[in-house]
């Protein structure tokens, strides 16, 4: 439709490998050496499908070589999209590295903590760490076994891995939160990386409220340009108001206004619901699934 | 030049105004006098040959007349709609002073208009120097300079972070005063000339800076981007946009055709709208053709509203309510929003502008109350952050704004600055101007280096 001269030289942003890791959770190696060249662990790309689609924020997880991996779950109109691309296929856009990358530096005794699909930002930080100097321990929770994503790469990055599912079905039966208290109230850390969804790093931060432990969050409002351009993704720390793109997504885990997070973010369901219906009927009526 | 009628319009994005007729753009043409020392061309920024054109279309003689504009400027068609003529060209005509000003911008869009139905043609370019040239944003001032220094035969590359070209003229202006597929059309031309653009390029992220500077010479164009906001209470609740995020999410993720495109926005039923400049007035268009009853909320007097009277009659003929001598307090609700508090001005001695000061009335009566669930900020832009403060030792002002000299130099060597960046938001054709000064500059310098 454009007639601008596309991206790169024409090989980038093309799927490399797609595999599904785990329920509703997939892993891709996408083909896009402007962002590996400098991607860096806490910071993210924004993509577009297609011509139609929506800029979506996904973290960084890994890089090797000119290829950077998404691990997202399929949960909406656009991740359920992206589930259905195949290897070899492209997509149209993806702008990054974006954010400010994590503080990496020796701290000395960090733990990384990832809730649900929140985990597959923690490989990329566990080796910065390492190499940095700390010794890392790494806690992952999901709801259930079903859930849980590279165990085995975790476990080789990082000097220790907890596993904690909700249900008991796999590990410690509990929350991660649990684990971090006990290391905590241990004076077993130095610093503490929490990602996931936001009760859930809200919940998880709390451990660490009067010990003093510097406690990261990686925030995750809804974004369009991701460039600092638009304020769509601003967020309350501090009583500042910040925005998450550029000024983050990682800060202080104890200075943010959770409650105003976790309204925004629900901000347009209704529309979502809706675009998601759209979807499926469309899909249908087209027939190609 | 005319508009299509109001209650028409509001229900679309298309344009509203119509060009002139070949032969109303003749007639127009007669009533130039082609002066011989012509003040217009002092109000133009990038002093086109106006006399010039104007005698060709009066000889009908389309072909020449965009010849003569493309001298001094590349992008005719986006030029002759957005520029503030009644203060720049059109207001330095001589005949403005008695009778109505020759309609410059009607000209200059309908040369280009004809131009484009009837077959483009290439300006020539110098034959290559080897010399590596990067272009950091594709807004205005970007484009300008890289087809600048096309045309003297560099290397160009641009690099954009965004998915389109065009800067705000893309995801700023609305398509109902520029539409987005002559933007694409002009800016076309000049990658024509052997640009390479590279969309999605975050200089700075995804284009280190060292990077940057191995080109050997470097222009920033990365413009006014970063949205003010007012930091009263309620100003995050769901609802609350900058102008910028609502204008995006319709001009370039075209939220306005949701569900076909995935991009949502909240339409609104009542929409106030705070600010008076001419992006207060785009959102406010926006948000009628979105189907809300909108207000407009400006701290001064109406005579004082900064936007150009032509949007300023537009907005106000589309059914936008004025609330003026009036400023927000609060915004009310939570998480959505559902009014907002504003307090009445008085307008007391005038500043250094010559516009009275408004200071907040107190006592009985002096605070209102709008029932809302959209609010959209248009308070102004401040300079694009990310980059300028990456590269060490690049010069800034107070507010961030790369400094710049008279030429567009930086304080590094062969690193150079136009439009937004360097001016603070400013138009359309000053960006054009400060970068066709900066190029010129950088040609100069990278002549001056051939071996
Ligand atoms: C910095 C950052 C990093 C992220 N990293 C990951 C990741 O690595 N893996 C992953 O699975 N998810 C990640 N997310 C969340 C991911 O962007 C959303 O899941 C995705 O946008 C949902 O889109 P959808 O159309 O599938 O779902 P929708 O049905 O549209 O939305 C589902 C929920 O996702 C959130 N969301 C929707 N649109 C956006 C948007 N444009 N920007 C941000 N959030 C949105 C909203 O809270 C919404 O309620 C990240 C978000 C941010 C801000
Ligand atoms: C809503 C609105 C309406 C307006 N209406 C008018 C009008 O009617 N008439 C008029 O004359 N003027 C108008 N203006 C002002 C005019 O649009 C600007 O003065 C002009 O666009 C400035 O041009 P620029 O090239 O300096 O910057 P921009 O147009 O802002 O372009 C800058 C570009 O640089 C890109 N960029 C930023 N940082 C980076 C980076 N690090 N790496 C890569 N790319 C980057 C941005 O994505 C953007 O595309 C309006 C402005 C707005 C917001
Ligand atoms: S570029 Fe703008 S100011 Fe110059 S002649 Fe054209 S309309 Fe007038
Ligand atoms: S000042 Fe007016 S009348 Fe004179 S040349 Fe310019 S446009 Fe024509
Ligand atoms: S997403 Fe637009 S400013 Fe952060």
């Amino acid at each position: 439709m454009t007639l601008f001269v596309s991206p790169g030289d024409g090989v980038v942003d093309r799927i490399i490998k797609r595999t599904q890791i785990a329920d509703n959770i997939y892993e891709f190696w996408i083909n896009a050496p402007h962002v590996t060249k400098t991607g860096r662990a806490g910071q993210f790309v924004v993509l577009r499908i297609d011509e139609t689609g929506e800029r979506i924020p996904l973290t960084i997880s890994a890089t090797r070589k000119d290829d950077v991996r998404i691990v997202f779950m399929a949960t909406g109109k656009t991740t359920q999209q992206l589930a259905t691309l195949q290897e070899g296929e492209c997509i149209r856009d993806i702008a990054g590295p974006l954010g400010t990358p994590s503080d990496v530096k020796k701290w000395g005794r960090c733990a990384v903590i990832g809730g649900g699909v929140g985990i597959a930002c923690l490989p990329i930080l566990a080796r910065e760490l390492k190499a940095a100097g700390n010794e890392v321990t790494g806690i992952i929770g999901a709801r259930n076994a079903g859930l849980l994503l590279l165990e085995d790469e975790l476990r080789e990055a990082c000097d220790d891995l907890v596993i904690c599912t909700d249900d008991g079905s796999k590990g410690f039966h509990g929350f991660p939160a649990d684990i971090l208290k006990e290391k905590v109230a241990a004076k077993a850390l130095d610093a503490v990386w929490i990602i996931g969804p936001a009760i859930m790093m809200k919940i998880t931060s709390l451990a660490t409220l009067d010990s003093g432990i510097k406690t990261f969050v990686s925030l995750n409002p809804i974004m369009v340009d991701g460039t600092g351009m638009c304020g769509s993704c601003r967020v309350t720390v501090g009583g500042e108001t910040k925005f998450a793109c550029v000024d983050g997504p990682e800060f202080d885990a104890h200075q943010v206004d959770w409650n105003e997070l976790m309204n925004r973010q629900r901000t347009y369901n209704p529309q979502e619901k809706e675009s998601l219906e759209h979807y499926h009927e469309h899909k249908c009526r087209c027939g190609d699934h | 030049m005319k508009n299509r009628p109001a209650e028409e319009r509001i229900r679309d994005f298309k344009e509203v105004a119509t060009g002139l007729s070949a032969q109303d753009a003749v007639l127009e043409a007669l009533r130039c006098m082609g002066c011989p020392r012509p003040s217009c061309v002092n109000g133009c920024p990038v002093s086109i040959d106006i006399p010039g054109f104007i005698e060709a279309i009066a000889q009908e003689d389309f072909r020449t007349a965009a010849r003569i504009i493309k001298q001094d400027n590349m992008l005719p068609a986006i030029c002759g709609r957005v520029c503030p003529q009644e203060t720049q060209c059109q207001g330095t005509c001589i005949l403005g002073k008695q009778y109505k000003p020759v309609r410059i911008g009607a000209l200059e869009r309908f040369v280009a208009d004809w131009e484009r139905e009837n077959g483009v043609e290439a300006p020539t370019t110098a034959p290559p120097t080897g010399k590596r040239v990067a272009i950091v944003g594709s807004g205005p001032a970007g484009i300008t300079a890289a087809s600048e220094c096309l045309r003297a035969g560099h290397a160009v590359t641009i690099f954009e972070s965004l998915h389109e070209a065009g800067g705000v003229l893309t995801y700023g202006i609305p398509s109902f005063r520029m539409p987005k597929d002559i933007v694409k059309f002009e800016i076309d031309q000049v990658l024509a000339l052997g640009a390479k653009l590279h969309l999605n390029h975050i200089v700075g992220r995804s284009v280190p800076v060292d990077e940057l500077l191995a080109y050997d010479a470097v222009f920033i164009g990365t413009g006014a981007g970063l949205p003010y906001f007012m930091g009263i209470e309620g100003e995050n609740f769901n609802g609350v946009y900058s102008a910028n995020e609502f204008l995006t999410r319709i001009n370039l993720m075209h939220a306005d055709k949701f569900p076909e495109y995935d991009t949502p926005v909240i339409r609104g039923t009542t929409v106030a709208v705070v600010g008076g400049g001419n992006v207060a007035m785009d959102s406010a268009r926006v948000a009628r053709r979105l189907g809300a009853k909108v207000y407009l909320i400006y701290r001064r007097r109406e005579e004082d509203l900064p936007a150009r009277e032509e949007e300023v009659k537009n907005a106000a003929k589309e059914g936008v309510e004025f609330i003026c001598c009036a400023n927000p307090t609060c915004i009310l609700g939570g998480p959505g929003v559902q009014g907002i508090e504003c307090t009445r001005m008085d307008m007391c001695e005038l500043d250094d502008s010559g516009r009275p000061v408004p200071r907040a009335c107190t006592g009985e009566g002096s605070t209102f109350t709008l029932d809302v669930d959209v609010v959209i900020e248009a308070i102004g832009q401040g300079p694009n952050p990310l980059l300028a403060g990456l590269i060490p030792g690049l010069k800034r002002g107070k507010r961030g704004n790369i400094e710049v000299d008279e030429d567009g130099r930086t304080s590094i060597p062969h690193v150079f600055a136009g439009g937004d960046i360097a001016t603070g938001a400013a138009t359309v054709i000053w960006a054009m101007g400060s970068a066709k000064t900066a190029a010129a500059a950088m040609n100069r310098m990278l002549a001056e280096t051939e071996e």
